[in-house]
């Protein structure tokens, strides 16, 4: 049996470990794998709450330019490993730690997106508001938030990617995720790792294609055919 | 990894090439070789016989290899033998690449290490008595035309650390005082650690402890989350540096559950014939006083103390008595 198709039979089928004493995985994989959504979703959920209102905000305003860049950029360059053994002091090491690790990680492209979303809004469209009547919330909430949503939605993908794939590192910190298998190949063996990095991709790759999805959804029907006549002219 | 192999080849042609320029003078003295005893009581005498020949010492790369292998060549060193130094063999396949193909003479090796990594053992099967771990060592590197020395009193195994106030309180000074009071403790150790027959299944199994909750977490925190207060006990090295600064206690193994890893300076054969008998008593003389608590001492001083392995290892020497 090739490599591959080793690690296929692994994700399938459970086997005894390579040290013995225990079955890994097959069935073993589903409690890792909710795991994994759990702590991702989490953090990406939190990161939403966060970037999602301050890059708006910050857009609306049309000032901050420099903290949105440099925020996004500092957060790419700090490692999320570093994050975790930072945040030890605080809150130890567990599902909160990571958690709030991968949510730095998943800020920098939302906050960066809303806010680019935001300030390349026609604006013409935000002085019609405005001559019409609307307050500035009012404006960001009926007109700048709807046009920047697929923007938005692009940074949120991005992120999901991002924190998917880095989630495997929380069984360094307390939390038991598909990292598990490629952190310990010395139990699961290579086809364990190659198995779980399979599974993590695939998750990867659905919440990318999930989230597209989404992003089509909600861009408004003026901008999707505004978009469809630019593309036959 | 490809352009790794090809450096060791390079740097082990090269190696090669040098042993081959010294192996004239080693046919020449060998005559002579028995007159003087390596050491006279314990204090390695410098021997004429042992002028010209070369051994090169190499070591894994991390602190406790680092500094054995400064303790090996130093000696040598003191008996007379012309020594060079390889350091810097990254991990245990790499290292028994390196000793097989000639690019370094001997390095030393754990034998719990080999028996699972070398010579396919399930770490269910590596025995619980150190001689017996070291006779199947040696007997697997036997194969491959290796000697392996006999082990060093230390071995640097898993073991359960705690903190000593929290011990005294709950009045624990071995493992198995855990089996009652584990249910109320947290254990930390490596991700690897829950899964493994060797550390928290053997615990449950053979201790018939219940803990709490285990936590995996990296093992470079196995003593920040002790000393933090967030973990009860954590999994440790039982060599490791920061048991010798006595705020952490190693609880004793009482039922020996966790297999040993004994140091054997590992060496080829022919390298080991070249240089003599005298070679091997003074690896002898020099391991005498490495105890596990001497480990950890000498361990301490280049973790914590941040001195460098090549004075801890002279300071060793010199302090011991076995260099003058």
């Amino acid at each position: 049996m090739n490599d591959f198709s080793d690690a296929i039979d692994f994700i399938f089928h459970s086997r005894e470990s390579l040290t013995g004493g225990v079955r890994v995985g097959g069935s073993e994989l589903w409690s890792l794998l909710a795991k994994h959504l759990e702590l991702s979703f989490a953090a990406l959920g939190l990161a939403c709450l966060i970037a999602v209102p301050i890059g708006l905000w910050l857009g609306h305003i049309r000032r901050g330019q420099f903290l949105a860049i440099s925020i996004s950029n500092l957060g790419r360059a700090v490692p999320t490993l570093a994050l975790i053994a930072f945040f030890i002091a605080y809150f130890g090491v567990g599902f909160v730690n990571v958690m709030f690790a991968l949510m730095l990680l998943a800020i920098p492209p939302i906050l960066t997106n809303a806010y680019v979303g935001v300030t390349q809004v026609d604006p013409d469209s935000v002085d019609a508001a405005r001559g019409v009547g609307m307050t500035g919330v009012q404006i960001v909430r009926k007109v700048e938030l709807p046009l920047a949503l697929p923007l938005i939605f692009g940074g949120i993908r991005i992120s999901a990617v991002n924190v998917i794939a880095t989630a495997t590192i929380a069984p360094l910190a307390g939390v038991v995720t598909l990292g598990n298998p490629i952190i310990n190949a010395q139990v699961y063996g290579p086809a364990g790792r190659l198995g779980a990095a399979i599974v993590v991709a695939v998750v990867a790759v659905a919440a990318d294609a999930g989230f597209g999805l989404l992003q089509r959804a909600v861009t408004p029907r003026a901008l999707r055919l505004a978009n469809r006549r630019m593309e036959t002219a | 990894m490809k352009r790794v192999s090809m450096l060791v080849a390079i740097a082990a042609s090269l190696a090669l090439a040098a042993c081959g320029g010294s192996n004239d003078d080693s046919t020449s003295t060998s005559a002579s070789g028995s007159q003087t005893s390596a050491s006279s009581g314990n204090t390695i005498q410098s021997s004429s016989a042992n002028k010209g020949k070369t051994v090169t010492i190499g070591s894994k790369n991390f602190t406790e290899e680092f500094i054995l292998g400064e303790i090996y060549a130093q000696a040598l060193q003191a008996a007379g033998y012309t020594v060079k130094k390889q350091l810097n063999l990254g991990s245990e396949q790499i290292a028994l690449k390196a000793v097989k193909s000639g690019q370094v003479d001997a390095y030393p090796e754990y034998t719990g290490t080999a028996l699972t990594s070398f010579f396919d053992k399930k770490a269910t099967d590596v025995p619980h008595d150190e001689q017996k771990a070291y006779q199947e060592a040696k007997a697997g590197f036997a194969k491959s035309n290796l000697t392996a020395l006999p082990p060093t009193p230390f071995t640097d195994s898993n073991g359960v650390g705690m903190l000593k106030s929290k011990a005294q309180k709950l009045g624990i000074t071995k493992i198995s005082d855990l089996t009652s009071k584990g249910s109320s403790l947290t254990l930390y150790g490596t991700p690897e650690c829950r899964q493994r027959p060797d550390c928290l299944l053997g615990l449950q199994d053979v201790y018939k402890i219940k803990f709490k909750k285990f936590v995996p977490v990296d093992p470079g925190l196995r003593h920040k989350v002790l000393d933090s207060g967030q973990a009860d006990t954590s999994i440790v090295f039982t060599t490791d540096g920061q048991l010798a600064q006595g705020k952490e206690l190693l609880l004793k193994d009482d039922k020996h559950m966790f297999p040993p890893y004994n140091v054997t300076l590992v060496f080829r054969n022919e390298a080991l014939k070249k240089l003599g008998p005298e070679a091997q008593k003074t690896i002898a003389l020099v391991q005498k006083g490495l105890t596990t608590e001497a480990m950890q001492e000498l361990n301490s001083r280049v973790d914590i103390d941040k001195q460098t392995p090549q004075q801890v290892a002279k300071d060793y020497l010199t302090e011991s008595g076995y260099v003058k």
